[in-house]
């Protein structure tokens, strides 16, 4: 198919129909009502469902059905909307229901702005709702990544039985770039354990429910193991002119994107950097960051948050190597030109070496 | 709730056996007197009488009634708190032959899923909703519920309801029959025997409205709950005849079953080869016909800002979708958000036979200032050498830089000229391409023919030719800028 110059949101939705999402329930919110928008002229007219919801906690329960009936299904919001939804969260995953959430995240807290933000990481990486549970949670950094990592969103929901979110900002949702769609539209068939409404799946039952600790204890011990799988086996990442690099630059979504202009920047002035860029945020590339401090001196870490992800890198180096971090917040983003400066700040030490020829791989664990 | 109801003559679409405990299988965990066990039966029945057991999907509540699961074998979903007519809505919209009934108590539909049950009424949604009001919370132990008495003594109103503290129960279906949507809503009570008789004919009619594709159907129950009203189930009983009955009222508010249309059976979905068209994939947006490869080495930053109006991010657009169709790798990001108040708009746009990293311009090697703000706040920012065409009739004193390429045009002023005002942006556009040969012509005009009206492509056909005409003519000197 040719490329088209595609918004980062509508690539969602176009993405998700040819995936065989045939259900979208949501409330509008900036900078993710695109999202919406799209949504209901594409579902009707693909023989599918289009809800605008009376809130985001109604849409979450609206897809905890929809799920639940068997069908692909999925809502999109930004931050106020996205804490309104944890309980759902939570439900959805104790039910082993599989849907895809779009979180185009704005700057926090409260009602903050409409402008990109990274501020919500904890909440949907670390599962703001309650009990033992995760959420999959994957990070395009382009239009491209919006449409492919929306695809893949909804074959590891099935797969795991479990919600995943496309965690992207405002930026990766507002901007325009060129897209090639999957060739070919799908629709899996519905899974035994739904609940359709004939005969064939009149025994199912769908619930979040073990009464008796051992058998709660069995559930979650289950729940446990599949993010155990998921995280031996869905690991992403792309590693950016990182064979010979000294520091290693951490960002993912939009700020992966600047930190690769920042690289050939600071390989200009012979600073040896490069970049891990994580994909899925849950699981997280740990390994691969422990593998990269065996040659780095060290890490710095840029997000638009106060410092959310840098946790995952230390936790990941367990204070083997020194991370620093760099950020801006409130709708603010740095500029490659900041980043490097920010490197050179840093790190004094890092001495000066010729340019290193220019290497690209991703990797896809 | 030590003891059990036993239910007798099990109705089909009862269990045989109840595994909830396995020592009490023929028992439900409902207590004694409880109108949960009634209304259960009553609803299995005329799931029966109706035969669609198979079809059946009954959204369980959290409250006393969460267990439904247990003794109806009928599809079973189990949901968060009041979120039931949520759930329903969506079974229902994907499965629209089952029978989704949403049973629910006075605090999970009344309290914590008022907007649930309200919008899901409003929207029509073609499901039964089985709502019990027992004017208490009875699983979490006995607190006020919006559908207590006045008066009455709970856990949380250990004096007594206050109107002045508590407000006053909540009459759900004089509520719901405000809304033009729903086709049935009726207040039904287990005061008596007749009382219980007349329950299961309205819980059977809203089971039969949707086995028929009529609309919203309610059925409101007022049941006791002697365990927490620390009542005998005969004396609950009464209480409900009696007092409950003289607050709500029990009546038929609505039935339209008569009038009301079977909803129209959704269209066939499309064929999946069929889906890239309706998602405007191919033919209409796509590029086809774009080049394989970049015709040459170029790697724009464009800066593109002016007032909202102006065709700021349209400007872009264009550049974005003639670079695509040109081969190039391109990116359009908008600015919005705080830079959006106050009227002003700006895009980064880039253009480059290489894969883009930042879409963020944040050194630009183009500036195409629409107005004077844009100009004294990006200029600074231009690199070296690079290109900046300012809307004015010329540069302002204090913002010359001599290490970059200014032009000043009156870019408003001609658009008006050749037509309309709108269409200054693209007047503008006309002039980069002169100045830079950046694109081809033929690549730039299919670009306008797919983005804008085509009211407007005559004029915008015009307003390119008069941009580089202008461009052409005016006191640019080292004309065709390389890029
Ligand atoms: C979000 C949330 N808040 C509170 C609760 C606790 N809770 C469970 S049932 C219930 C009230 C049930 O009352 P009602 O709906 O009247 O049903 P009944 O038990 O009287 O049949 C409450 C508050 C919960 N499960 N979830
Ligand atoms: S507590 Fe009340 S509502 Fe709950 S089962 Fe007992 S009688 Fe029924």
């Amino acid at each position: 198919m040719q490329k088209q110059l595609t918004k980062g949101n509508e690539a969602i939705v176009k993405a998700a129909v040819l995936a065989g999402c045939r259900a979208y329930y949501g409330y509008p919110i900036t900078p993710a009502s695109e999202i919406a928008e799209a949504a209901s002229l594409y579902l009707p007219r693909a023989g599918g469902v289009f809800v605008q919801a009376e809130s985001e906690v109604a849409a979450i329960n609206m897809l905890y059905g929809g799920a639940a009936a068997g069908v692909r299904c999925m809502s999109g919001s930004s931050g106020p909307g996205i804490s309104l939804m944890q309980e759902g969260f939570s439900y959805l995953a104790g039910a082993e229901l599989p849907c895809v959430i779009a979180d185009i995240m704005r700057a926090g807290p409260g009602l903050g702005n409409i402008a990109p933000e990274q501020g919500d990481y904890n909440q949907v990486v670390k599962g703001g709702g309650h009990g033992n549970y995760r959420t999959l949670v994957v990070a395009p950094d382009s239009v491209q990544e919006m449409a492919d990592l929306t695809t893949w969103a909804f074959d590891l929901a099935d797969r795991y039985r479990n919600p995943v979110v496309v965690l992207a900002d405002g930026f990766i949702g507002q901007m325009m770039e060129p897209v090639e769609f999957a060739a070919r539209a799908t629709v899996p068939a519905p899974p035994a354990w739904a609940v359709r409404g004939n005969a064939e799946t009149r025994k199912n039952l769908v619930s979040s429910i073990y009464l008796e600790p051992d058998c709660q204890e069995r559930h979650i011990r289950k729940l446990e193991e599949k993010y155990k799988q998921a995280e031996r086996a869905e690991v992403r990442f792309e590693s950016w002119r990182t064979d010979d690099a000294e520091i290693i630059l951490v960002g993912y979504g939009i700020v992966g994107r600047i930190l690769k202009a920042a690289v050939e920047l600071a390989r200009a002035r012979g600073i040896a950097v490069g970049l891990l860029r994580p994909i899925t945020l849950f699981p997280f590339p740990s390994q691969p960051i422990r593998d990269l401090a065996k040659h780095a001196k060290a890490f710095a870490v840029v997000e638009l948050s106060t410092g959310q992800m840098v946790d995952d890198v230390r936790l990941a180096l367990a204070g083997r190597t020194p991370v620093e971090f760099f950020s801006r917040v409130g709708g603010n983003a740095p500029s490659a030109e900041d980043v490097l400066a920010f490197l050179e700040h840093t790190f004094p030490d890092c001495l000066p070496r010729p340019v290193a020829g220019r290497q690209e791989e991703l990797i896809h664990g | 709730m030590a003891s059990y109801t036993v239910i007798h003559e099990k109705a089909e679409a009862f269990y045989d056996t109840f595994e909830r405990k396995a020592e009490l299988q023929g028992q439900t965990h409902y207590c004694p007197g409880c109108g949960h066990g009634i209304v259960s039966k009553l609803l299995a029945q005329a799931i029966d009488e109706l035969g669609v057991q198979d079809r059946t999907v009954l959204i369980n509540p959290v409250g006393c009634s969460v267990f439904g699961y247990y003794y109806f074998d009928v599809g079973n979903v189990q949901v968060a708190h009041g979120r039931a007519p949520a759930a329903a809505t969506a079974v229902k919209r994907s499965r629209p032959e089952s029978i989704v009934i949403a049973y629910q108590g006075d605090g999970d539909l009344a309290a914590i899923g008022t907007a649930e049950i309200i919008h899901a009424a409003n929207r029509g949604e073609p499901i039964t909703v089985i709502f019990v009001n027992n004017g208490i919370y009875g699983m979490t132990g006995g607190q006020m519920a919006p559908t207590t008495p006045l008066g009455k003594k709970t856990a949380t109103s250990p004096l007594g309801r206050d109107a002045l503290n508590e407000g006053y129960p909540l009459h759900v279906c004089e509520m719901l029959n405000s809304l033009e949507a729903p086709v049935y809503i009726e207040r039904v009570s287990l005061g008596n025997s007749k009382q219980i008789m007349h329950a299961a004919k309205a819980i059977k009619r809203a089971v039969e409205n949707q086995v028929k594709g009529l609309g919203f159907s309610f059925v409101e129950v007022l049941s006791p709950c002697p365990t927490i009203w620390k009542m005998q189930p005969v004396e609950a009983k009464r209480f409900v005849q009696d007092e409950m009955a003289a607050i709500f009222g029990v009546s038929n508010l609505r039935d339209r079953s008569k009038e009301a249309q079977p909803r129209p059976a959704a269209a066939a979905a499309p064929a999946l080869e069929d889906l890239p068209r309706l998602l405007d994939l191919v033919n209409g947006s796509g590029v086809e016909g774009a080049a394989a490869h970049p015709p040459q080495e170029l790697d724009m930053r464009i800066k593109v800002a002016g007032f909202g109006g102006q065709g700021v991010l349209m400007l872009g657009e264009v550049l974005a979708e003639a670079g695509l169709e040109a081969g190039y790798e391109v990116s359009w990001l908008p600015s919005y958000g705080p830079e959006m108040r106050s009227g002003t708009s700006n895009c980064h746009v880039r253009l480059a036979h290489h894969a883009i990293d930042s879409p963020l311009v944040s050194r630009p090697n183009v500036l195409l200032a629409l107005n004077e703000p844009s100009l004294r706040k990006f200029l600074p920012v231009v690199e070296e050498g690079g290109i900046v065409l300012y809307n004015g009739s010329e540069i302002p004193e204090d913002c010359v830089r001599s290490d970059v390429r200014m032009v000043a045009l009156p870019f408003t002023q001609l658009a008006d000229e050749v037509g309309a005002t709108k269409v200054g942006n693209i007047v503008m556009l006309g002039a980069l391409l002169e100045a830079t040969g950046m694109l081809e012509q033929d690549r730039v005009v299919a670009a306008l023919k797919r983005l804008v009206h085509p009211r407007f492509f005559e004029l915008d056909l015009a307003a390119l030719a008069r941009g580089r005409q202008e461009f052409r003519g005016s006191a640019a000197d080292d004309y065709l800028w390389g890029v």
